[in-house]
C-alpha cells in the first residue's frame, strides 16, 4: 500500500512518536500544582515554545486546540467582533463554515487570490480577512504577505489558515504580518487531535469552549497533551527538514510530466505551489472511479478534501478557478514527508495503466 | 527516616488518571502504521481508521447503555458540556422556542457554570441552585426552579469532581422531563466508576472524558439521545463530521484509546470499585488513627469509593502539600488548583474559608496499591504534624 494522501493526514514522524509516548507516560494534569502536574505543565509549555519558535509567534500568543477546524472557528469567533468577514474563494470548509455570510475574494485561473478584488472589498469598511496560505486540494500558495500589507493599509485583520503550509514551506506569523494563523498537528506529521491558533500580540479572547480557565482563559478543557506534544515534535522536525521539500518537488514533477502525457491536466500548475501536492484532472473520467481504481492498485489518493466524508461534491476550489468542468474528474495526489522515488515511479505506472483503461472506455 | 519513593505517589485521580497500559497498546498502531484520516472513506487506510472509530463508538455506547449512533466524539468533557448546554439552548432559540431557563447547580464543574453563564449574554436565564451540606441538590429546590419558568434544560453532574458525591440522576431526569425540559449530566467523574444506563435513567445528554477513566487526554464524548430526538446547535462548524454536530477530523488514535478505556471499565468497574473502596477504608482508618478530628466532607455513603475530601483539624492544606513533595494530592479541582481562593464547591457545602483552606482532595485509582496508601498515610500524618501551628505551651 502506497500512501499518497498526506494532505488528508501525514504519517507520524519519529520525533512526534517519541513525544506522544513521553506524554502518555507523563500522567499528570498540567493544571495540577504537584510534581506530576508540574511535569505535565513543563511538557505543555515546551510544546508551546516549540510551536511559537517554528512559526514566528510568541509563546503567549499560542492557544492549543483540538485541531485546525476548532482553531479556525475560534479565530473567527473571537477576533471578528463585528467586523465584516471576507474570505478567499478556495478556503477550507472550516473557514467557509465559520464565516458563512462572508464576502468572497475570487481567485484567478491559476488559483491565486485576486488582490485587486481584495483591495476593493477592503475599501468598504473594517473587515477581518481569512486567507489560506496553501490550498489543500491544489497546493496553490496564495500571496498572503501582499494580502497582509493590503489589510494593514486598510485597517483590516488578516487571519491565515496555514494548516497545509506549515511544515512544508517557511511559515512565520510575524514576517507575514498577519494577525492570526492556524496550524494542525496531523498535517505536519503529528498525531490527529491537536492544533493551534497563533496570535500576534497577546489579545484576550472570548473562548469558544468555555470553562476551567486553561490556555489563559482562551480555551477551556484539559489540554490534550499527547497530541499537543506530538504536534510540537512534528513541527520541529518538519521545519528543520524544509530543505527536503525540494526532493518531494522532484517526485511531484515526475508524476505531473508522466500523467500529462496520459492526458491529465494539472490544476494550479501556473501558480507557486506546495512541493508535495498535485491535483490531476483526467477529463471525462469520474474522480471517484479513479480513486477506487487506484485504491485497488494499492495507492491511497483522494478526490478532494477528506472531511466531506463520503459525499462526493464537486470541488468548490476547482470551480472557483474556472475549472468547474474538471471538478468532477480531479484526484489529489499529496506526497507524505517520507515518500521515496519508487513510490512516485510505481504511482506513475499505475496512473498510466488506469488512465489508459478508463480514458479508452470514455472515448 | 522515611525512604523516599522512587516516584511520587499519585493520589489525584479526579484531576486526571494515568493512561492504562492496555489503552496505550491499543492506541499505538493508530498513531503509527494506521495513521489514515478516518474521513478518507475513499481509500483503504481511511476506511480502516473509520472502522476503528466505529468500534470505539460501540465501546463508549456500551459503557453507558446507549446506541452507538447516540455517541458524538469531542475533545473532552469540557467541550462536550459546552456542546450540550449551549447547543440545546441555541437550537431551541433558533427554532422559535420561547423557553429561556437553564437550571444547574453551584457545585458543577467550572465549564458547566461558565457555559451557562455565557448563555446569559445571549438572553437565556441560567439558574444556579445551592446544594445541601451533604453535597446533594435538594429535589424540592429543583422542582421549584423547573416550575417557576418554562425550562429548557436541567444540567446536574453525576459525580462531583472535588467531593465525590453522587446525585440522583434518575430522579432528576424524571423531574426535568415532567417539566418538559431536557436532562444533561456531566459524567466525567462517573463514567467507568459507577454503572450508568442512559436508557434506564432517561438521560438525554451525557458527557464523558477520556483522561478521567484511564484513557488519553484530548478526547471525550457526548451522548445525544435519539428517541425522542434531542436536537443541538453545533458549537462550531466546518467539514460537517459527526453529522454536523462536531466538525474537525476525528482523532482516531485518541478515540481508539477512549473506546478501549470504556471497554476495560465496563468489564472491570465492579472489581475496581470494590478494591478501591478497600483502599479508601484503609486510608481513612490510618488517617483517623493518626489525626483525631479529621472531617470527611459531604455525604459519607452517596459517593464514589475513589474520592475523599478531608478537612484537617490543624494544618493549612497548601503547607501540607509543600511538606510532602512525593505525594500528589490537591486542594481542589485541577483547573483552579493554582488559585489561592477557597474552592467554591466547599464554600457551597457551607465550609468556612478557614476550613476550606485546611482541606485536601485525595483521589484513589485503578493503579493505587495498598503500600501507596500506607505511605500516603504516614506522609499526610507527618505533614500535618509539621505544618500544624505549634501549641504555645509545648
Amino acid at each position: 500500500m502506497i500512501y499518497l494522501d498526506a494532505n488528508a493526514s501525514e504519517p507520524l514522524r519519529p520525533e512526534a512518536r517519541a513525544a506522544v509516548l513521553a506524554a502518555l507516560e507523563t500522567g499528570g494534569n498540567p493544571s495540577s500544582v504537584h510534581a506530576a502536574g508540574r511535569a505535565a505543565r513543563r511538557m505543555l509549555e515546551a510544546a508551546r515554545e516549540d510551536i511559537a519558535a517554528c512559526f514566528g509567534a510568541s509563546p503567549a500568543g499560542v492557544v492549543f486546540t483540538s485541531g485546525g477546524t476548532e482553531a479556525n472557528a475560534l479565530a473567527v469567533h473571537a477576533l471578528a467582533r463585528g467586523r465584516r468577514l471576507v474570505v478567499g474563494a478556495t478556503e477550507h470548509e472550516a473557514v467557509r463554515a465559520a464565516a458563512p455570510a462572508a464576502a468572497v475574494v475570487p481567485v484567478d485561473r491559476r488559483g491565486l487570490a485576486d488582490l485587486d478584488a481584495l483591495a476593493t472589498l477592503l475599501a468598504e469598511g473594517p473587515a477581518m480577512v481569512c486567507l489560506m496560505l496553501a490550498n489543500n486540494e491544489t497546493g496553490v500558495l496564495h500571496p498572503v504577505a501582499e494580502a497582509a500589507a493590503l489589510c494593514r493599509a486598510h485597517g483590516a485583520l488578516l487571519h491565515v489558515d496555514a494548516v497545509q503550509a506549515a511544515g512544508r514551506v517557511a511559515v512565520d506569523l510575524a514576517a507575514l504580518g498577519a494577525d492570526s494563523l492556524v496550524v494542525s498537528g496531523h498535517k505536519m506529521g503529528g498525531p490527529l487531535g491537536a492544533g493551534a491558533l497563533l496570535l500576534a500580540g497577546d489579545p484576550a479572547l472570548v473562548p469558544l469552549v468555555a470553562g476551567g480557565g486553561q490556555e489563559r482563559g482562551r480555551r477551556g478543557g484539559t489540554p490534550g497533551l499527547p497530541a499537543i506534544a506530538g504536534m510540537a515534535g512534528a513541527a520541529r522536525a518538519a521545519v528543520a527538514g524544509l530543505a527536503d521539500q525540494a526532493r518531494l518537488a522532484g517526485l511531484r514533477d515526475a508524476i505531473e510530466v508522466a500523467s500529462g502525457q496520459a492526458g491529465a491536466i494539472v490544476a494550479g500548475a501556473a501558480a507557486p505551489r506546495l512541493a508535495n501536492t498535485t491535483c490531476l484532472a483526467l477529463p471525462g473520467v469520474r474522480a471517484d472511479t479513479q480513486v477506487i481504481a487506484l485504491d485497488l492498485a494499492g495507492f491511497q489518493v483522494s478526490a478532494g478534501a477528506a472531511c466531506s466524508s463520503g459525499k462526493v461534491a464537486a470541488s468548490h476550489v476547482l470551480a472557483a478557478m474556472g475549472l468547474g468542468a474538471l471538478a468532477g474528474s480531479a484526484v489529489r495526489v499529496s506526497l507524505p514527508w517520507n515518500a521515496v522515488a519508487e513510490d512516485a515511479q510505481r504511482f506513475v505506472a499505475a496512473y498510466l495503466d488506469m488512465a489508459g483503461r478508463l480514458s479508452r472506455r470514455v472515448a | 527516616m522515611i525512604q523516599r519513593p522512587n516516584r511520587p505517589i499519585y493520589l489525584d485521580n479526579q484531576a486526571t488518571t494515568p493512561c492504562d497500559p492496555r489503552v496505550v497498546q491499543a492506541m499505538l498502531p493508530f498513531f503509527t502504521e494506521h495513521f489514515g484520516n478516518p474521513h478518507s472513506a475513499e481509500h483503504t487506510m481511511g476506511r480502516f481508521a473509520e472502522s476503528a472509530v466505529e468500534t470505539a463508538r460501540g465501546h463508549v455506547a456500551a459503557l453507558i447503555g446507549a446506541d452507538p449512533r447516540e455517541v458524538v466524539f469531542a475533545s473532552g468533557a469540557t467541550e462536550s458540556n459546552n456542546i450540550a448546554i449551549k447547543g440545546a439552548a441555541r437550537h431551541a432559540a433558533r427554532s422559535g422556542d420561547g423557553r429561556r431557563r437553564v437550571v444547574t447547580v453551584q457545585t458543577e464543574h467550572k465549564c458547566v457554570l461558565e457555559a451557562a453563564a455565557d448563555l446569559a449574554a445571549e438572553g437565556f436565564e441560567p439558574v444556579v441552585l445551592p446544594v445541601r451540606p451533604d453535597g446533594t441538590v435538594d429535589p424540592a429546590a429543583v422542582r421549584t426552579a423547573l416550575e417557576e419558568a418554562p425550562t429548557l434544560l436541567l444540567s446536574v453532574m453525576a459525580v462531583n469532581n472535588e467531593i465525590g458525591v453522587l446525585q440522583d440522576l434518575t430522579g432528576l431526569a424524571a423531574m426535568a422531563h415532567e417539566a418538559g425540559a431536557l436532562f444533561h449530566t456531566d459524567a466525567a467523574q462517573a463514567a467507568g466508576k459507577i454503572p450508568l444506563d442512559v436508557e434506564a435513567m432517561k438521560i438525554d445528554l451525557l458527557s464523558i472524558s477520556g483522561h478521567k477513566l484511564y484513557g488519553p487526554k484530548g478526547v471525550g464524548a457526548l451522548h445525544v439521545r435519539r428517541r425522542p430526538r434531542v436536537r443541538l446547535a453545533a458549537l462550531f462548524s466546518g467539514g460537517g463530521q459527526e453529522r454536523g454536530l462536531r466538525s474537525g477530523t476525528l482523532p482516531a488514535p485518541l478515540i481508539v484509546g477512549l473506546g478501549e478505556a470504556c471497554r476495560i471499565a465496563l468489564v472491570e468497574m465492579e472489581a475496581d470499585s470494590r478494591r478501591i473502596a478497600g483502599l479508601r477504608d484503609r486510608l481513612m482508618a490510618g488517617l483517623e488513627r493518626a489525626i483525631p478530628g479529621l472531617v470527611l466532607n459531604a455525604d459519607s455513603e452517596r459517593r464514589i469509593p475513589g474520592n475523599v475530601n478531608l478537612t484537617f483539624p490543624g494544618s493549612d492544606a497548601q503547607a501540607m502539600m509543600a511538606a510532602m513533595p512525593d505525594l500528589c494530592v490537591s486542594t481542589g479541582s485541577a483547573c483552579s488548583s493554582a488559585e489561592v481562593e477557597p474552592s467554591y464547591v466547599l464554600t457551597a457545602l457551607g465550609l468556612s474559608d478557614a476550613a476550606a483552606a485546611r482541606t485536601l482532595r485525595i483521589g484513589i485509582g485503578r493503579f493505587t496499591s495498598p503500600s501507596d496508601i500506607d505511605a500516603a498515610v504516614s506522609m499526610l500524618a507527618r505533614a500535618h504534624a509539621m505544618a500544624a501551628p505549634q501549641p504555645s505551651e509545648a
